[in-house]
């Protein structure tokens, strides 16, 4: 039985959508197609989309509504390299739906597929979803290496994320590792050095992406009348990302320190 | 004696085409012919371009100073009162003549501006007044009772309908006060054929109607020659005022481009035209440079140097005009455009060296306005050159992009852009200038039985204003098909008036000599508030609207009740019926009967017009508050496309250009960032983007590039930003040049992703 009769038809699938853009550029190679998924698990205190997070909301749209959204805009995507990137909210929350739609724009247009995640998802479920062979990139967003500060950051412990990266790199799918730099809280000498070692002991590890922290999402948690955790933190200066590149970099050299 | 001066002639002309083919362009004037004879495509990429020169660097640095000087004065810094322009009204004018390789000025001094009177005297007189001159009281007399202006012919001809709709605004913009422009002199021809053979060859025009019937039209023409050749000799005499000899062809890729600028610099002392367009000239001069580097006469670096002291002299272009002019206009433009790149009918691109050369005055000289530079996009250019102009453009902001693949079929491969994105072929076609008509306000019109919704009184015919509780969109578009049956016919008959006076007391006498005897004209209408009128009617047809209404059953707002779909996402229930206006108007112009038998054509244009636009038109069904802007041209109303750049890039891509070939203008903003996290990877997708949006069948795209916070600091402190260039709609404008109310209106305009 092929994965396909499996999970039956791919077009009628439903998830829950946040919204869309059709011009995204940032997050993947290319000109992209980005899908923002609802729901999340983790309440991360520099997030900018908190209005992902409620697994309850959102508007749930079926695969082939959203290919219909994509279609006018498979020339961009293919002239610039790019494709679609979903992410959310935690796209992996709906891994069936992700899955269906990349193996969708895979049959239909030929598009290179993109997963934004924060890696908050068990192995297990992430193959058996389909999702791990219809992915052909994942942005793994590592945001903590520090368990406890990775709690105190997101309210879940990074355990299951570190068990992600690890089976990614098993499986040899390619990746490009994330980190946002929130000056103060995930930039400490310690833990960008940890990082660094265990980004060098993953394999196909692509790009390394430091995104600085924004507080342009504020206005969201105001909107949600939820106190805005990371007040008084500013945006981090040039020189502390280049600081935390080096650090990373150093750290990925001495990868046999890590102790996974 | 006589056979000596020949030969002598014949000697002359020889050294100057020496090396160059036989061919078509030598029996007769044909610059095309001439330029794809000799054209060398380069397909490389800009690692061969060269700084600027000590020189280039020290005549800039007069040049800002001049302008900042302007600037503190309040924006003019010297007016001649006394000496109406022409051709020859002024001695030589130098910016330093030790240093400048192109020379020539408006009057006898660089930012010294003149007087421009026969297209109406009261618009001089208001901006002499405006910027604390006076205008001498006989030119005031010579202008009204004595010689006869553009403006008093209009208003002696206009009926009482065109005199309020033009004050209701329904229609603006209106060429009636000022010089109509839009009109491409081939400006090469001076150089290729030197001065005498153009002559010439208007001596044979003439001699065609030495024995046939004198009708209207052939007296006319008869007389317009006869002006042209005078335009001619004058243009040798300011030449020679100058100490160069146009009357034979140039001889150096130095002198063709002087000979060059000396009928553009002719061109623009006879006319203040709203737009005085330069053509496309890059690939056409790159031919002597070519022939010069081969020779071992010229450098690259002497080359560069050419081009960047040419386009200073493009840049400092002055005219006079009132603050009025410069709110609907902003920024006092000139629109000097220049056309490069594209392909040739049979394949070759036509991308030269000096396409890069010309681009590359943006560093050399740093990011302007003006020249307005416009790349005709193929998607079939070289990808060295889309790339040079994707950096171009991420890094100055100063380009924009015309679809090539859609004109060539419409005008050739030897066309020109005038203004923003009006293309015309160049020598060979014109346009009668027509500005806008305000659809947005014609669909209130349409609610209102006619009455204009800001002055209370009757503009259209009278109807009962609509009673309706919720607007029934097939009532509402039974009406507004009325209201725009009325407003083609009486927009075209304006446009008849203006153009016939233009023509007879404003006549642009050195323009047409560079052009062939026969001319295609266009009579080039405009709209406004098409994304305005299209959510309107969406609004209508998919939502509840309710108007509210003043005592006099006028509509003076709207509520809407349940969501419609919104122009700027590529939903079709919208996009349609933007398509379905745009079709519609220009089929209802063209029952119309246009003067000098011109073709009707329109435009999705408002430059910043939209601004005024919006000022002057009433709240509008689609839920836009009286007096906000209207988005510029064709582009979606401000905040309403949510489904990113691509979907709002589809939805004005699906505007005909058929129906349209004045021109459909869309302006791109973006942050840099949103283009990409590194530098390649933005030239990649701005790239990418062209490519893909071009290969839609759109027409123009402008392309800003920056963040908000750049411009934000530049409200606050002009001084810091005296180059910053911002494309809106179909032209570029030094950013602290705009009204606070039109920088406020660019920030608030769709940026393409936050930071």
């Amino acid at each position: 039985m092929n994965i396909r009769q499996h999970f039956g038809s791919d077009a009628a699938v439903k998830g829950r959508i946040h919204s869309l853009d059709t011009f995204g550029t940032v997050d993947g190679p290319g000109i992209r197609f980005v899908l923002f998924m609802q729901g999340c698990a983790l309440r991360c205190q520099f997030c900018h989309n908190p209005d992902s997070w409620d697994t309850a909301a959102g508007d749930l749209t079926t695969v082939e509504e959203v290919l219909a959204e994509i279609e006018p805009f498979v020339s961009y995507y293919k002239r610039s390299g790019g494709g679609i990137t979903v992410t959310g909210g935690e796209p992996t929350l709906q891994a069936p739906f992700v899955a269906a739609l990349f193996r969708e724009v895979k049959r239909r247009f030929g598009l290179h597929t993109a997963l934004d995640t924060s890696g908050f998802c068990e192995p297990s479920h992430f193959d058996s979803s389909g999702l791990l062979e219809a992915t052909d990139l994942v942005l793994l967003d590592l945001k903590q290496i520090n368990k406890d500060r990775h709690v105190a950051l997101t309210t879940q412990s990074n355990k299951r994320t570190i068990r992600f990266a690890c089976h990614l790199s098993d499986e040899g799918k390619s990746m490009w590792i994330r980190h946002v730099l929130v000056p103060g809280v995930t930039d400490s000498y310690q833990d960008l050095l940890e990082l660094g070692q265990f980004i060098g002991t993953l394999d196909h590890v692509q790009k390394l992406e430091l995104l600085p922290y924004h507080r342009m999402g504020i206005y969201k948690w105001q909107q949600l009348k939820l106190p805005y955790p990371l007040e008084g933190i500013s945006a981090p200066t040039e020189d502390q990302i280049e600081r935390a590149y080096r650090l990373i970099d150093t750290g990925r050299q001495e990868a046999s320190a890590y102790k996974r | 004696m006589a056979l000596t001066e020949t030969s002598l002639q014949t000697n002359k002309i020889n050294e100057a085409w020496r090396g160059f083919k036989q061919g078509a362009w030598r029996d007769q004037i044909d610059v095309r012919d001439f330029i794809l004879l000799h054209v060398t495509p380069y397909t490389g990429d800009d690692t061969f371009l060269a700084g600027p020169t000590e020189a280039t660097e020290q005549l800039w640095h007069e040049v800002s100073e001049l302008t900042r000087r302007e600037r503190e004065q309040g924006g003019v810094l010297d007016v001649d009162t006394s000496t109406p322009s022409t051709i020859v009204s002024h001695g030589a004018g130098y910016l330093n003549r030790d240093l400048e390789q192109i020379v020539g000025v408006q009057t006898d001094e660089p930012f010294k501006r003149s007087i421009q009177p026969f297209g109406g005297v009261r618009m001089v007189q208001d901006a002499c007044e405006a910027y604390g001159f006076k205008l001498p009281e006989e030119i005031v007399r010579l202008f009204t009772d004595m010689r006869k202006t553009h403006n008093q012919g209009v208003f002696d001809a206009y009926t009482a309908d065109m005199r309020s709709a033009r004050k209701a605004g329904i229609i603006t913009g209106l060429p009636d006060a000022y010089g109509r422009g839009r009109i491409i002199g081939d400006y090469r021809r001076v150089a290729l054929y030197g001065v005498d053979r153009l002559i010439q060859e208007k001596k044979k025009d003439i001699e065609l109607t030495e024995k046939v019937q004198m009708t209207e039209a052939v007296i006319r023409e008869r007389e317009e020659h006869a002006e042209q050749i005078r335009a001619l000799d004058e243009l040798k005499r300011m030449a020679a005022s100058y100490d160069c000899d146009i009357s034979m062809p140039a001889r150096h890729a130095k002198e063709a481009v002087q000979w060059l600028y000396f009928a553009y610099l002719g061109a623009i002392k006879e006319q203040n035209g709203a737009a005085m367009s330069l053509g496309r000239v890059s690939s056409f001069l790159d031919i002597y440079f070519e022939r010069d580097l081969m020779e071992g006469s010229l450098t690259e670096q002497e080359a560069q140097e050419i081009y960047d002291h040419f386009v200073m002299k493009l840049r400092i272009v002055k005219f006079l005009r009132t603050p009025d002019y410069n709110e609907l206009f902003s920024g006092d433009p000139t629109w000097v455009t220049e056309s490069i790149g594209g392909m040739a009918a049979d394949g070759r691109s036509l991308v030269t060296k000096s396409s890069f050369r010309m681009l590359h005055t943006l560093y050399n000289l740093g990011p302007a306005p003006e020249p307005n530079l416009t790349v005709l996009w193929s998607t079939r250019l070289p990808e060295g050159f889309k790339n040079y102009c994707a950096k171009v453009s991420i890094e100055t902001s100063s380009i924009q992009y015309e679809n090539d693949d859609l004109m060539v079929p419409q005008f050739g491969d030897d066309y020109g852009i005038a203004c923003c994105v009006s293309a015309m072929r160049i020598g060979k076609q014109m346009q009668f200038f027509g500005a806008r008509a305000n659809l947005a306000k014609a669909l209130l019109y349409a609610i209102n039985g006619g009455i204009d919704e800001k002055l209370g009184i009757q503009i259209a015919p009278r109807k009962e204003p609509m009673s309706d509780e919720i607007l029934d969109y097939a009532k509402v578009m039974e009406r507004y098909d009325e209201v725009m049956d009325w407003l083609a016919e009486l927009y075209m008959n304006t446009l008849n008036v203006i153009h016939y006076m233009h023509d007879k007391y404003c006549y642009e006498r050195l323009e047409f000599a560079l052009h062939d005897r026969e001319i295609i004209r266009t009579m080039a209408c405009g709209i406004a508030g098409l994304s305005v009128v299209a959510d309107s009617l969406s609004a209508i047809k998919h939502a509840k609207v309710r108007p509210v209404r003043n005592h006099l059953g006028i509509a003076i707002d709207f509520e809407i009740e349940g969501e419609y779909p919104q122009y700027g996402n590529s939903d079709d229930r919208v996009d349609t019926i933007a398509v379905q206006l745009v079709e519609t108007f220009m089929s209802k112009l063209r029952k119309q009967r246009a003067y000098r038998n011109a073709i009707p054509t329109q435009s999705v244009l408002t430059i910043t017009s939209n601004v005024v636009y919006g000022k002057k038109t009433g709240a509008t069904p689609d839920g836009r508050k009286a007096g906000e802007p209207f988005a510029p041209g064709a582009n979606p109303m401000h905040g309403r496309d949510r489904k990113g750049a691509l979907a709002s890039l589809a939805s004005v891509a699906k505007l005909p250009y058929s129906e349209s070939l004045d021109g459909i203008s869309n302006t791109f903003s973006i942050v840099g960032k949103a283009l990409g996290r590194e530098p390649e990877a933005r030239i990649n997708n701005l790239t990418a983007m062209l490519d893909s949006y071009m290969s839609r069948h759109a027409h123009h795209l402008n392309v800003n590039v920056f963040d908000r916070a750049t411009l934000q600091d530049a409200m606050e402190h002009p001084e810091l930003y005296p180059q910053l260039t911002v494309r809106v709609s179909g032209y570029a404008v030094h950013f602290i040049k705009l009204s606070r109310e039109q920088q406020l209106e660019v920030i608030s305009r769709t940026f393409h992703g936050s930071m």
